[in-house]
């Protein structure tokens, strides 16, 4: 599948460039995202490191299994292979609420974490598991309770009443972290059914 | 309402490093030690997902260079008249899924033509303010465990961005018109 886009994406490219004369962007723009995307990776590091730091000592002071214990009713029924990992549970929980706070510099950190649990229990090192399409499924819908970039810009520009787009985007966020969780659930029926 | 969760965002950073550290020193953890400890991953995490991350952002990169939005755009531009939507929103809607710093530039841009408490623009920030970069999103999660087949994970975010547009749409057609 993700050959089909990736391929799709840059023959759709080079095709749609030389039909509208951009083609001289197109090829500008492969340099520039590549060092664009190692800048993006390394700046990663640092507060990859940090949040990894004080991660390790939430869990060696028992301070994961609180976390954990918060939301495990709710970890039963979106992960049910993670139901003995602590640590992952509490990466999770960790991820959603600084997603939903709008701390994306602390919700990536979270976010790998919880991955990395998740790989332990992945029988298959390079497939992605069921729990990991749930919790990518519900980190692509963007949980996320004030949009603080937009508002910014809304403010920037002289807007009367820019809070005003807050209550439409946490319904509309909420509609589509249901949404997102249901097809995740429906399309991970179908694929088991295909492996067997 | 605003205000506090803004004080929240601003501050719940220290706040929480503050809370892990204290609970540490509280149960006795060589707080310093361990924390060096976790904390070497990071690099290894960083490296790790440098050639998913030029794969994806080269691909998308060269997508959005070679015109194909405004393409899209103007493909699907009688649709949406026909539906009472305006055109200038289909490059974000677009846009949303691929990158976040080009969503937030389309977004100015429809704010500063439109004026900021138009009814496009307020659409516009619902759109915006209620997604989360799908292909990126992607690329730094599997990549940094390595994982090159993501399964159904990409179908469901896809389905998950374009019911996130619908509803907003209709929810600011309702609200904002």
């Amino acid at each position: 599948m993700m050959n089909y886009i990736w391929a799709g994406f840059i023959l759709a490219a080079i095709l749609i460039g030389c039909c509208t004369g951009q083609i001289a962007d197109v090829s500008h723009s492969v340099l520039t995202y590549a060092g664009k995307a190692v800048q993006i990776s390394l700046s990663l590091i640092g507060i990859m490191a940090l949040w990894l730091g004080v991660m390790k000592i939430a869990e060696a002071s028992g301070l994961t299994c609180i976390f954990a214990k918060l939301i495990r009713p709710l970890i039963r029924f979106l992960f049910p292979d993670l139901k003995k990992n602590e640590k992952a549970q509490a990466a999770i929980t960790m991820n959603m609420t600084a997603n939903a706070l709008g701390l994306a510099n602390a919700a990536t950190p979270f976010g790998l974490k919880a991955m990395k649990e998740m790989q332990k229990e992945n029988p298959k090192k390079d497939t992605a598991s069921n729990s990991m399409c749930t919790f990518l499924a519900i980190n692509t819908a963007g949980l996320q309770l004030i949009p603080v970039s937009v508002i910014g810009i809304l403010v920037g520009l002289g807007s009367k009443n820019p809070s005003e787009i807050i209550a439409p985007c946490l319904l509309v966020t909420f509609l589509t972290q249901i949404i997102a969780i249901l097809t995740v659930k429906w399309l991970q029926k179908g694929s088991s059914k295909c492996q067997k | 309402m605003s205000e506090i969760m803004a004080f929240i965002s601003i501050s719940a950073i220290p706040i929480l490093i503050g809370l892990i550290i204290t609970h540490g020193l509280y149960q006795k953890v060589p707080v310093y030690e361990v924390f060096i400890q976790g904390a070497k991953q990071g690099f290894t995490i960083g490296v790790k997902i440098i050639p998913y991350l030029v794969a994806m952002m080269v691909a998308v990169g060269m997508f959005r260079a070679s015109g194909a939005l405004d393409l899209i755009a103007e493909v699907l531009k009688p649709l949406l008249i026909a539906c009472n939507i305006s055109p200038d929103l289909i490059p974000l809607a677009f846009m949303r899924s691929l990158s976040g710093s080009g969503t937030l530039g389309i977004f100015s841009e429809i704010a500063s033509i439109h004026g900021p408490d138009s009814p496009i623009t307020k659409t516009a920030a619902v759109m915006t303010g209620s997604s989360e970069t799908t292909f990126y999103v992607l690329a730094v999660y599997f990549g940094s465990i390595g994982i090159t087949k993501y399964r159904h994970a990409i179908i469901a975010g896809l389905i998950a961005d374009f019911a996130g547009i619908v509803i907003a749409l209709c929810l600011s057609k309702i609200l904002f018109y």
